[in-house]
């Protein structure tokens, strides 16, 4: 276990490396960030004034230095538009994003769970197709737009839900299920994959041919071997789930990361969206490292494998 | 006599068999086709789609950015206050909203294929290159692709947009260039695999060198797995182009794209929801029919194919 958590470590190390990388490109090798702030009539010697200013006439790894240790201490830089720390906004809106995320995984598994069992335990029936079905539409259904047909229907034909914003439960109905409609289908089909392939196990035989129920076999020695799989992915699925919970946030006005850093690109605020783009996919590596240390610790034919 | 009898029934005999495999070969195909009736019809409708978009001068109505606002939010053809002349209705300047829609065609589709040109033409490099070499090259790359990956897809296209600036071909390249480590994933562990085979032993021995066993040896065993990544990959794209443009982080208004037409139909749904639904619907319609035949094309190419 312990050889196990030091090559994860490191690994983790490297990508975090990666992040700041990428995320300092972006707007340093990409772009010049003189050019974004300063209106285009601007003249010579004030480009070259804010540019000494921002420490923008040093070589770039002075930069990428000076960037990721004020990054490591929390300090991304005071926000260009609202001149306060970049990172204390990004942070003051980070927790509606997390219950987003939440209730969206939540919604997802309400979903996924019961449907992916059932089609696995009764393949090629009714029930099967009819979650395949619903599978491949899902897939294919662009986020953005399940949410405004649900705010045109629940929200203005019936009145019955708020359109947007945050607060009571009934801000979280429309948005949750819309995050989880997302991430529901790809779910369903590893739970149907992985309950189908722990149902065929010998140790399944085994259970039924010493007399265990069948509700038994499926509740207690095939679901709890079938979850392997199902976390690992919903891990490695955090990601992309985030991706969701940035689309869903825009839909819904939802005061979260997401329509911040949409805010801060209008706006051409950059410090406040690196700080974003870095927080957030600080989350999804320390999501995923805690996803494989759990798998790692339930299954020790991981830790040693891998 | 006898004997030309006998090769005479011989033959017929034959010929039976023949006919009768024939027939038997026919069915066996057309069951196979039946089996991927939902592909065949998906392959259909992207035709339609596709078609109706490259004609879209000759397809559609009206001029997709004639404003004329006497006749601004008229509701579709079906229902109270519709007229012919507007099948889906008019949006908030008067504009036709099916020619619209029928020209925001050309966009998405212009916009997935080529960014998927682009990083699936990255990724299988990459993905040969790392499961060829192996060791640094491989972890080079793989770090790479989890750095990649670690991020959202949006979120990076999201970043890249916002320093560029909004454009059709930074649009087409950043999707193409953030989209590559999926391929490059797939591609790696099938090369690995293929790499131990004896064919690629053979070559070496005979002296081939490493870029010609790479291309003329084990491409041409991933062509079909590419193929159906990238068939799946133009979906995708299309979402994600469609939700830059909703943000209108992508094509800009006027030019009709299903993405920014979703994003202006938004600001009038609360009494003209048709504007908004649309266009909407053309994404889902294209996007389900592409993974329709994506999935079908990957039973009909090769049924173990894990993806």
């Amino acid at each position: 276990m312990r050889r196990y958590l030091f090559r994860q470590l490191v690994q983790l190390a490297v990508v975090v490396v990666g992040i700041s990388i990428l995320a300092f490109a972006i707007l340093h090798v990409l772009g010049d960030p003189v050019l974004l702030l300063l209106p285009q009539n601007a003249g010579k010697e004030e480009f070259e004034r804010y540019r000494k200013l921002l420490g923008l006439d040093q070589p770039l790894y002075v930069q990428y230095w000076k960037f990721s240790s004020g990054a490591l201490q929390g300090d991304f830089g005071k926000s260009w538009y609202a001149d306060t720390p970049a990172f204390r906004l990004v942070l003051e809106r980070m927790p509606p994003t997390i219950y987003l995320t939440l209730a969206g995984l939540l919604v997802a598994l309400l979903i996924a769970l019961p449907l992916g069992i059932l089609a696995a335990l009764k393949r090629h029936s009714f029930v099967d197709t009819l979650c395949t079905a619903v599978a491949v539409a899902g897939q294919a259904m662009p986020i953005f737009w399940l949410g405004i047909m649900l705010i045109i229907i629940f929200a203005v034909q019936f009145r019955a839900l708020p359109a947007s914003g945050y607060g009571t439960w009934k801000h979280f109905l429309m948005p949750a299920f819309t995050l989880g409609a997302f991430l529901a289908p790809i779910t369903m089909r590893l739970v149907r994959s992985g309950v189908i392939e722990v149902m065929n196990m010998e140790y399944i035989k085994t259970a039924r041919a010493k007399g265990v129920g069948e509700r038994m076999v499926v509740a207690k020695h095939a679901f709890r071997n079938a979850c392997i799989p199902v976390i690992t992915v919903l891990g490695l699925q955090f990601g992309q789930l985030l991706g969701g919970a940035i689309v869903t946030e825009t839909v819904f006005a939802w005061p979260g990361v997401a329509t911040l850093t949409v805010e801060s690109i209008r706006n051409q605020d950059f410090p406040v969206v690196q700080c974003a783009v870095v927080l957030l996919a600080l989350i999804i590596v320390a999501v995923n490292f805690i996803v494989d240390m759990i798998v790692g610790f339930i299954d020790p034919r991981i830790r040693v494998g891998a | 006599m006898k004997t030309a009898g006998a090769g005479n029934e011989v033959a017929l005999k034959n010929l039976a068999a023949a006919v009768a495999l024939d027939a038997t070969a026919t069915r066996a195909s057309l069951r196979r086709l039946w089996r991927l009736k939902w592909g065949v019809a998906a392959a259909v409708v992207i035709l339609m789609i596709v078609g109706s978009a490259v004609l879209a001068p000759w397809v559609a109505t009206h001029d997709p950015l004639s404003v004329n606002i006497r006749n601004r939010l008229a509701p579709p053809a079906w229902m109270d206050g519709g007229t012919p002349r507007h099948l889906l209705g008019t949006d908030q300047v008067g504009r036709d909203l099916l020619s619209r829609v029928i020209y925001g065609g050309r966009i998405s589709l212009a916009v997935g294929t080529s960014a998927v040109l682009i990083s699936a033409s990255i990724g299988v490099l990459m993905g040969l290159g790392a499961g060829y070499f192996g060791s640094r090259v491989d972890w080079t790359i793989m770090t790479l692709v989890n750095v990649m990956l670690t991020f959202p897809f949006v979120l990076l296209a999201l970043a890249v947009i916002a320093v560029l600036g909004p454009s059709l071909m930074n649009m087409i390249i950043v999707l193409g260039v953030a989209d590559w480590p999926l391929y490059t994933r797939v591609i790696r562990a099938e090369t690995m695999a293929l790499r131990e085979r004896e064919f690629i032993l053979a070559g070496r021995a005979l002296g081939m060198s490493h870029l010609r066993i790479m291309f003329r040896q084990i491409f041409p065993n991933l062509v079909s797995l590419i193929v159906v990544i990238a068939t799946l990959q133009v979906a995708r794209v299309i979402i994600l182009e469609s939700f830059l443009s909703f943000l209108g982080l992508g094509i800009q208004p006027p030019t009709p794209a299903w993405g920014n037409m979703l994003g202006e139909g938004r600001l009038y749904m609360l009494n003209s929801w048709w504007i908004a639904a649309f266009p909407g619907l053309a994404i889902f319609v294209t996007t389900l029919a592409i993974n329709l035949m994506g999935n079908a094309l990957r039973d009909w190419l090769d049924p173990h194919m894990k993806l």
